[in-house]
């Protein structure tokens, strides 16, 4: 870290003071790099106090429902030592200056912990040492409290508002120097803080990127190829120019390397018209190579493969091949997830003005520098053209991740330029060009002894990919939990094609390898003739033992949130009824330490009710909003349960078939548990994040509570092929 | 053509062809921003408004059918934003991401206007065809018991008093 530029005061327009924040940020542990990289650091502007006191917060983290237009500032307010309902946030704009605005990968905690708290305690000692001026006392002599500073001896005080001119003239405070509060006097972390946009959701305020509007604003809607890759060879434009309400139709060739897909563009005075013009469009294509893919035929292929010696094999202990040809019993297990959408409930959209060489987008996005950096390469123009503001996302999940929708506005905009065009999806646009979660398969050989206990394991995963390169999020690392365990293991690989993008769903990875190896874990037990949890204590012990790394996680922390969750719920305690089952699992991802127990009632008819759900989690010593973050883990739990039940992405003649949400469901409130039990077990660790660690482990304790009720083995996601559904 | 319409209590006219969804009219001629889109299809009920108080997904209802009638959005639901509802969502503090709750919120309500003391059973029925993306499922059936707790019963008035007042000490 840069100590001398830690911080820079800059001036604002009105008599105030801004101070900006100078810091190398950590890598938020186990964060998923963004594809186009996060901007270098530079100093931004956090902090605006009014003349007449006002304090207004940006937030720099894109809001997507995660919580951080709210946290963020949170902490800047407790140490900058004023009462909450004083602060009005504002979304900052993107801006190189802010440094890493990114949501992505539970992040925004680890990386915004310190730093961020550090820029509300650099303004109070600024404040502090312009109010000590004034008195001509020391600044020792002063307290702060409410957004004023007291003379401690002769109680005078003066009002941030009246100190903020002369707080920009002081020198900045040392870093190292800088005093922080005593988490025991903490007025805001910590305290449930209800969201800073909530007043308006509920009056229904204009907020989210769909909501843009602009004077003398047209709309577009983008009929882009079906098929991945597909060209526009000819299309009725002229025709479909003259319909009612449309201004312009026109062809986009497409720019594969900026993520420009070609298609139609439609656009007209209102969206419904664009939309109504559509279906009179008629488009020969050039489908490419992907025009005869089916999804059925790689299923097949897949299982074909799993059945072969892998095309290479990694991650190899022992002699796994000998021992499995001794073990005295051999058990193969075969289990399978699907490709899924993210579909986060609001559409795709982004508004653009191009006019006199510059762009001006309002949009959403996890990471908009990305838009920002796409959008004047797809349009070419310097990236200093472009202006993007920020607004509220319906939902993420990472689909928001990838800024496909920012560089289609901005090469209709320039297409149109001089007018604001809104760009909008329809939900089958969005179902149909979505960069999926990834599916795969595994193949299980698990060698036991003559006790039952485990002494190998060969694992043969077949994923998507071409080339000897899995698609992005589509591949498995060696060694999960218990894997290491078990003393000759092998991993095999092999590869069928996929004629979609792919990319990062929330708690990418983690969401999928979290139920195979956890429901083998929950396997391994039973063939071991032991209870669940005690065979889980026991190979996090025989993990603790083995020399080398455990990939980040800390065995005591998990154990003990694995106790927790035990006792919380009374597992092995309770006489259940027949039909109702307990299943547990654990995960550690993104930094979180997760332990799950579900209580399940499953019908002759295989109706799954979840009756309850008993969380423990670890992210550390401090919860920072308390109401927010029960949040973030039952809505886990209840998207975990959406994935496992009947989401689905196929394909067929290279076009995704589900539409809309009716053919890829989600958990409906009837669906939901009757009751989710949390609990935050605070240790002593930095806080880390919550959108993603609570979410992998609710899909093993479901299937392993299943399995519990029924003696049924379900090992192939989504449920629903199995004949399951929820009660 | 033009079609006339009352939009939270005021008159409006609007020029769309027959088979415009009265959710795009909302948004886009009206620009009455707190109605969402979601799915198009009536699946997933962010559109979801009252045309003559009853609850009805504002995608699958054309401005031809809601011409004439009194037509209820978010925007639209209390005068002061103070709806038990709206309130009870604040002190909850539902949402994540957002999107959904204002078609959440007008289910919501017409079902406490037709029953100002739900059960859960009747939330789940009521509300399932609401989606909700984040899983503010369990702060949802919460918000609608607060709601509903804030809310006082209709005063049922008492049976008129008999005419003769039974004599007491007497046989029974």
């Amino acid at each position: 870290m840069n100590r001398r530029d830690f911080f820079k005061a800059t001036a604002l327009i009105g008599g105030g003071f801004a101070l900006g924040l100078y810091s190398d940020s950590e890598t938020p542990a186990q964060a998923q790099p963004p594809r186009q990289g996060p901007p270098p650091l530079e100093p931004s502007a956090f902090i605006k106090i009014a003349a007449d006191g006002t304090v207004t917060i940006l937030s720099r983290a894109p809001e997507i429902g995660q919580g951080m237009k709210t946290t963020l500032p949170m902490l800047i307010a407790e140490e900058l030592d004023i009462d909450w309902k004083s602060v009005r946030v504002e979304q900052a704009d993107v801006d190189p200056r802010y440094g890493g605005q990114f949501t992505g990968g539970s992040g925004g905690t680890p990386s915004g912990w310190e730093p961020v708290r550090r820029v509300g305690a650099a303004a109070r000692a600024l404040l502090i040492a312009a109010a000590a001026k004034e008195w001509g006392a020391a600044e020792a002599d002063c307290h702060t409290a409410s957004g004023e500073v007291f003379h401690t001896a002769t109680n005078r005080r003066l009002g941030y508002g009246a100190l903020a001119a002369k707080a920009l003239a002081m020198p900045l405070p040392d870093p190292a120097t800088l005093k922080m509060k005593d988490p025991a006097s903490y007025k805001i972390i910590g305290k449930p803080t209800g969201g800073v946009d909530v007043p308006k959701i509920v009056t229904g305020k204009p907020l989210f990127g769909i909501d843009v509007h602009l004077p003398g604003m047209l709309y577009a809607t983008f009929h882009k190829t079906p098929v991945l890759g597909g060209k526009v060879v000819k299309a009725n434009t002229e025709a479909v120019a003259k319909l009612p309400g449309v201004k312009k139709a026109f062809v986009v060739e497409g720019n594969p390397g900026v993520g420009l897909e070609s298609g139609v563009v439609i656009v007209a005075a209102t969206w419904w018209q664009a939309q109504t013009a559509r279906k009179q469009l008629e488009v020969t294509w050039d489908e490419g190579k992907w025009a005869s893919y089916e999804s059925k035929e790689h299923f097949a292929k897949a299982a074909e493969l799993l059945g072969k010696t892998p095309a290479r094999t990694v991650g190899k202990v022992g002699d796994p091949d000998a021992e499995l040809e001794k073990a005295a019993k051999v058990i193969e297990a075969r289990y399978a997830y699907p490709i899924i959408a993210h579909a986060p409930l609001e559409p795709q959209n982004c508004t653009a003005l191009f006019k006199d060489g510059k762009l001006e987008l309002w949009s959403t996005s996890q990471i908009p520098t990305g838009g920002r950096s796409g959008s004047a390469r797809v349009v070419g123009i310097p990236e200093s053209a472009v202006t993007m503001h920020l607004h509220r996302a319906g939902g993420g999940f990472g689909r928001r991740l990838y800024n496909d929708m920012v560089v289609d506005a901005a090469w209709i905009a320039k297409e149109i330029a001089g007018v604001p065009i809104k760009l909008l999806w329809s939900r089958e646009d969005d179902f149909a060009h979505d960069y999926y979660r990834a599916g795969g398969w595994h193949h299980f050989k698990i060698g036991l002894d003559a006790s039952g206990k485990t002494v190998a394991l060969h694992d043969h995963f077949v994923g998507y990919g071409e080339n000897d390169r899995f698609v992005d999020s589509g591949g498995v690392g060696p060694g999960e939990f218990p894997v290491r365990t078990i003393p000759n293991y092998a991993l095999g690989l092999s590869m069928v094609p996929l004629a979609v993008r792919t990319g990062a769903l929330r708690a990418p990875g983690s969401n999928v390898h979290a139920f195979i190896f956890q429901c083998l874990t929950d396997e391994l037990a039973h063939a071991a003739g032991k209870d669940p949890v005690a065979f889980r204590l026991e190979q996090l012990a025989a993990l603790e033992a083995l020399p080398g790394n455990q990939r980040g996680m800390d065995i005591e922390r998990m154990r003990t949130v694995l106790n927790l969750a035990v006792e919380r719920s009374g597992w092995g305690k309770k006489t259940l009824p027949k039909g109702t089952g307990m299943g547990v699992a654990f995960y550690f991802s993104h930094s979180g330490y997760f332990a799950e127990v579900v209580q399940v009632k499953v019908s002759a008819k295989k109706a799954i009710k979840v009756e309850k759900v008993w969380v423990v989690g670890d992210v550390g010593h401090t919860i920072i909003n308390p109401v927010a973050a029960e949040s973030q883990v039952c809505g886990s739990i209840i998207d975990g349960m959406s994935q496992m039940m009947a989401q689905e992405i196929t394909l067929a003649k290279g076009r995704v078939v589900q539409e809309n949400f009716s053919e890829h469901p989600m958990v409906r409130l009837n669906e939901a548990p009757r009751e989710i039990d949390v609990h935050f077990h605070k240790s002593n660790n930095r806080p880390t994040g919550l959108g993603e660690p609570a979410l992998p482990p609710i899909l093993p304790a479901i299937a392993n509570a299943v399995f519990a009720a029924t003696g049924e083995r379900v090992r192939t996601l989504p449920l629903a092929k199995s004949g399951y559904s929820w009660g | 053509m033009p079609y006339k319409l009352t939009v939270n209590g005021r008159p409006a006219t609007v020029d769309a062809t027959a088979d415009t969804p009265l959710l795009w009219v909302l948004r886009d001629i009206l620009h009455l921003f707190g109605t969402k889109y979601g799915c198009g299809i009536g699946s997933c009920g962010a559109c979801t408004v009252h045309v003559n108080g009853e609850a009805v997904r504002s995608c699958q209802t054309t401005i031809a059918e809601a011409a004439g009638k009194k037509v209820t959005t978010i925007e639209g639901l209390s005068p002061d934003g103070k709806h038990p509802l709206q309130l009870a969502w604040q002190e909850v503090d539902v949402p994540q991401c957002g999107y959904c709750q204002a078609g959440q919120i007008l289910s919501a309500a017409a079902l406490l206007a037709k029953k100002p003391r739900p059960t859960d059973a009747d939330i789940d029925e009521a509300l399932s065809g609401n989606l909700c993306r984040c899983g503010t499922h369990m702060s949802i059936r919460k918000a609608v018991h607060r709601a509903a707790s804030m809310t006082p019963l209709p005063v049922v008035k008492p049976a008129a008093k008999p005419a003769v007042k039974p004599k007491t000490g007497g046989k029974k």
